[in-house]
């Protein structure tokens, strides 16, 4: 397929998510469940930027969610400004941790993982001290009710997937997104093409905190009342792993159908018969490691074919 | 004669720990000169272009390159001045096509528009598998993309880590030639090479190293008359 087609198919994709998730607003009732779709939606968009273009998985991700929704609450709680500067709090404080960890880039493979997640649960502790009450509430949660706008919420949720999906678009047709590729395929070679691999791993890493931290925000804004324990709940690493897995890496619709396949199933049985949902979420996740390690997608790509 | 060497090497020192892999080397390249690195195993050849295009910093001596003090600089940003090289075993994009795998070279190495990366694949007979992901390529194509990533940054100096070994007599030749070539057009080459042959057909003259130090500089066929020179690769060191 010719690069411009490529693009158009990407953006088309992209568009049409976005277009679901709004519309699907005004004709279904469970709000709180189609806002989960699209937190889920972004999460591991934002999970395929660091792992899909750069091979670093980090279990931690979700630390930078749990700053994000932090940062927003810390200062709509104590400077009371409007909740759109609390969006912009919510990015800088994932962006700065995710300053702050930049040096476990120089790990790599397990122990980046491992020392990622290490790192989320030592935010989380910080988050929950009981001696940090009078800032961070500690371990009894914040209450924002002042800012409550579940409708506005929600359509800056969807616009955050907005950017993140057209990000992705512009990852995989640019030529910095090839850097990145090239960069997760062979750092040493990738130098020796004139990459620099230190800026693009930043960058990339960045991002991908970024998106994190933002969603972290408006799951704050829309949730208005919740526990640090639901903030650095490390399922939210787990599910927007899987789901990025799942679908397939490096590509943008392989995460999008691993949300909507395994997230859609999970709503479905996970909540009404949770132990038919596990039994049916392990043997998915058994089957998928065995003989489509790659993700879905590669049920294509193995042929040669290439998926959007 | 040009006033001074493209690359110039005094005195280098690598040490690993308290290994010395490099133990004080020197020599030096012309532009459109050809010059073979040879010795044993562990000598240090290997390390020797490492340390030139950037993958380890120098402990001692100096590295000049057009004039300049390049030692400990960082890899990427010396391919953007024309220095580049091919890897022993290649280490190709493996998810990014043939011509990906030419293209990020092209674009981050050499930023100057108007370079034909079809021109470049068809001239190393890549063009037919452009398409195809470089994890199908062979290990000969895999060698021959890696001089094709590297050429795509249109390097000035090019060193050549055991690009011969693995390849077959015909693809030896025509490697050979495509080596040659590159020089003719004023490229500076430094070959490491243990296939003598490929030595001898490729190169203008050769440094034989052993423990980190160079110590004979010669054509090869002064070199395999050159008593020292015989005596590291055949071993000898007892009289009689």
């Amino acid at each position: 397929m010719h690069k411009p087609n490529r693009i158009i198919l990407d953006a088309a994709i992209a568009t049409a998510v976005v277009a679901v998730m709004g519309i699907a607003r005004g004709v279904y009732s469970n709000e709180l469940m189609l806002f989960n779709f699209i937190m889920f939606l972004t999460l591991a968009q934002g999970l395929n930027i660091i792992y899909g273009f750069t091979g670093y998985l980090p279990f931690g991700y979700v630390g930078f969610y749990g700053a994000g929704a932090y940062g927003f609450s810390l200062v709509v709680m104590h400077l009371h400004v409007p909740a759109m500067v609390g969006m912009v709090a919510a990015g800088v404080a994932a962006l700065v941790l995710g300053v702050i960890l930049l040096p476990l880039l120089r790990l790599s493979g397990a122990y980046f993982a491992i020392a990622s997640m290490a790192a989320a649960q030592a935010v989380y502790e910080i988050v929950a001290n009981l001696d940090l009450e009078s800032v961070t509430k500690g371990p009894y949660g914040v209450s924002l009710s002042d800012v409550f706008a579940p409708a506005t919420s929600y359509y800056v949720a969807l616009a955050i997937l907005a950017g993140t999906l057209f990000l992705v678009v512009w990852l995989r047709n640019s030529r910095f997104g090839m850097s990145l590729q090239a960069i997760r395929d062979d750092s040493v070679s990738a130098a020796m093409a004139g990459v620099s691999v230190v800026r693009g791993r930043t960058i990339a890493w960045l991002l991908s905190a970024s998106i994190a931290g933002l969603v972290g925000g408006v799951f704050a804004w829309h949730i208005s009342v919740f526990y640090p324990d639901t903030a650095f709940d490390l399922s939210v690493s787990i599910f927007s792993t899987v789901f990025l897995l799942f679908g397939g890496a490096t590509t943008l619709s392989g995460p999008l159908l691993g949300v909507f396949i395994l997230y859609g199933i999970y709503n479905v049985i996970g909540i009404a018969v949770p132990q038919y949902f596990q039994f049916t979420y392990g043997a998915l996740i058994v089957l998928l490691v065995l003989f489509l390690p790659n993700g879905l997608v590669s049920l294509l790509t193995n042929r040669g074919i290439r998926v959007p | 004669m040009s006033p001074e060497p493209l690359l110039h090497i005094q005195g280098l020192v690598k040490r690993f720990g308290g290994f010395r892999a490099l133990d004080g080397v020197s020599f030096h390249l012309n532009p459109g000169e050809v010059l073979g690195l040879v010795g044993p195993n562990g000598s240090g050849k290997t390390t020797c272009i490492n340390v030139i295009c950037g993958l380890y910093a120098p402990d001692g001596g100096s590295v000049r390159y057009a004039g300049r003090s390049i030692g400990g600089q960082k890899s990427h940003h010396l391919v953007k001045t024309g220095i580049n090289r091919t890897f022993q075993s290649p280490k190709p994009f493996l998810s990014l096509t043939v011509r990906e795998n030419v293209e990020v070279a092209a674009h981050n190495g050499n930023p100057r528009a108007g370079f034909d990366v079809d021109a470049l694949l068809a001239l190393l007979e890549l063009d037919r598998y452009a398409a195809r992901p470089a994890a199908e390529l062979n290990s000969a194509q895999q060698k021959t993309l890696d001089l094709a990533r590297a050429m795509a940054t249109q390097p000035r100096l090019l060193l050549v880590d055991e690009l011969a070994a693995g390849l077959n007599p015909a693809e030896l030749s025509r490697m050979a030639g495509r080596l040659r070539a590159l020089a003719d057009g004023g490229m500076a080459l430094l070959i490491v090479e243990h296939l003598m042959g490929f030595i001898d057909k490729v190169t203008d003259r050769v440094v034989v190293m052993a423990a980190g130090k160079e110590f004979f500089g010669g054509t090869l066929a002064d070199a395999t008359r050159d008593p020292e020179v015989i005596r590291v690769f055949l071993g000898g060191g007892h009289h009689g």
